[in-house]
């Protein structure tokens, strides 16, 4: 961004003449307007391919929550606007961290509403700096996919499934740090 | 050392309080279709008690559980309207109770669900559930939650229990209208179903 700046002080310069100066100044600021313009269009489809949020109906999640491999996964739904689901993030962000050599995977699975993906959920994840895999969930029939989830959840957030090649609990609740911790030790033992 | 002490307390209230929250998420308390619901008085945003025995003429209700700060909830408002609008007339009138601790979640104290009924122009009661005591009973888990009840010589019995509709998101894409469906067919005399659906919604709040 800064080259093309320069490179239009020049270009302005180099046309300083008396007579064609406003003239000059019209075709070099246009020019630089347009390059800035790319290149920040250039930056930003950078910037979101890096942060590309996926997003998926049941059918696209559903693989998700039966991986069969030597993980453990731990499924958080959650939305930014639930609170106390963004109060217990910071665990499963923890336990993302630290239990990744002990095999344990964490999978937040978003519920926030399609429109505010880019004016919520996106700034969110970057302002809190979310390392774990955020997937979108979007698929409205709800009264399908959440018996599918768990025969036992009546739809309420947060929920979570824990679950490996052998064994499966889900979770109606909020954790604690320790509760969490605690859960998913009785899986990688 | 004070300050140690209180921040003793502040957890010990912390622990203890979801220790609760546990065990009665956990719990499969509340109604199944077919149970008769109990009645209650609660005070609506005109200051007023609403009682489900107050309406003599009812054929039954239309029981929502929501608030004002849930995203679902502030989505189906507009439809929970409708609702009161379509069956109030027919004897289904909507009740609306708000089940959340206002300590916990000051946005749906009494003042502001005074607000948010004047300004969304509710036709139907909107109750605060003090002491949060209904909400248990009903087996409420989140908001919204709806309850269908079928007025009986028996009692009030519970014909419907679960979502609106199938789309949150868009009321002009919605495929099947749940509350509708079992209200019609209570008018006609036939079998609700399905009895029973499920939605995303906020926990509520204790």
């Amino acid at each position: 961004m800064l080259k093309h700046i320069k490179g239009c002080f020049i270009i302005h310069n180099f046309m300083n003449m008396k007579y064609i100066i406003y003239l000059a100044v019209l075709v070099s600021l246009f020019a630089c307007k347009n390059e800035n313009k790319q290149a920040d269009n250039q930056h930003a489809n950078n910037g979101i391919q890096e942060k590309e949020l996926e997003v998926y109906d049941y059918n696209g999640l559903e693989k998700y929550l039966h991986i069969k491999d030597n993980k453990t996964y731990v499924v958080n739904f959650w939305a930014t606007w639930c609170v106390p689901c963004v109060k217990e993030l910071p665990y499963f962000e923890q336990l993302n961290t630290e239990y990744k050599d002990k095999n344990v995977e964490v999978i937040l699975v978003s519920l926030d509403f399609p429109k505010q993906y880019d004016s919520k959920l996106k700034p969110f994840l970057e302002k809190h700096q979310v390392k774990s895999r955020v997937m979108a969930l979007n698929d409205t029939d709800m009264n399908t996919w959440i018996p599918k989830v768990d025969e036992n959840w009546s739809g309420a957030i947060p929920a979570t499934i824990i679950y490996n090649k052998d064994k499966r609990e889900f979770y109606e609740k909020s954790f604690t740090l320790e509760e969490l911790k605690q859960e998913v030790q009785q899986f990688i033992n | 050392m004070k300050n140690v002490l209180k921040g003793l307390a502040v957890l010990a209230v912390v622990v203890i309080s979801s220790a609760f929250t546990v065990n009665k998420l956990n719990g499969s308390g509340g109604y199944q279709v077919g149970d008769i619901a109990a009645d209650f008085s609660l005070k609506n945003v005109d200051g007023k008690m609403v009682s489900l025995s107050d309406y003599k003429d009812a054929k039954g209700f239309i029981l929502t559980f929501t608030c004002n700060t849930c995203p679902y909830a502030v989505a189906y408002e507009d439809r929970i309207i409708a609702l009161d609008k379509m069956y109030a007339s027919k004897g289904y009138p909507v009740i609306a109770i708000m089940p959340n601790n206002t300590d916990v979640k000051p946005g749906d104290n009494f003042e502001a669900m005074q607000r948010r009924a004047k300004d969304k122009g509710f036709t139907f009661p909107y109750l605060l559930d003090e002491g949060q005591k209904v909400y248990p009973q009903y087996g409420a888990t989140k908001t919204p939650h709806m309850f269908v009840l079928q007025k009986t010589k028996k009692g009030n019995i519970v014909q419907y229990i679960g979502a609106i509709d199938d789309n949150y998101q868009d009321a002009s894409a919605v495929k099947e209208k749940y509350v509708e469906k079992a209200v019609n067919a209570l008018l006609d005399g036939k079998e609700v179903e399905p009895k029973t659906t499920r939605a995303i919604g906020c926990t509520i709040k204790v």
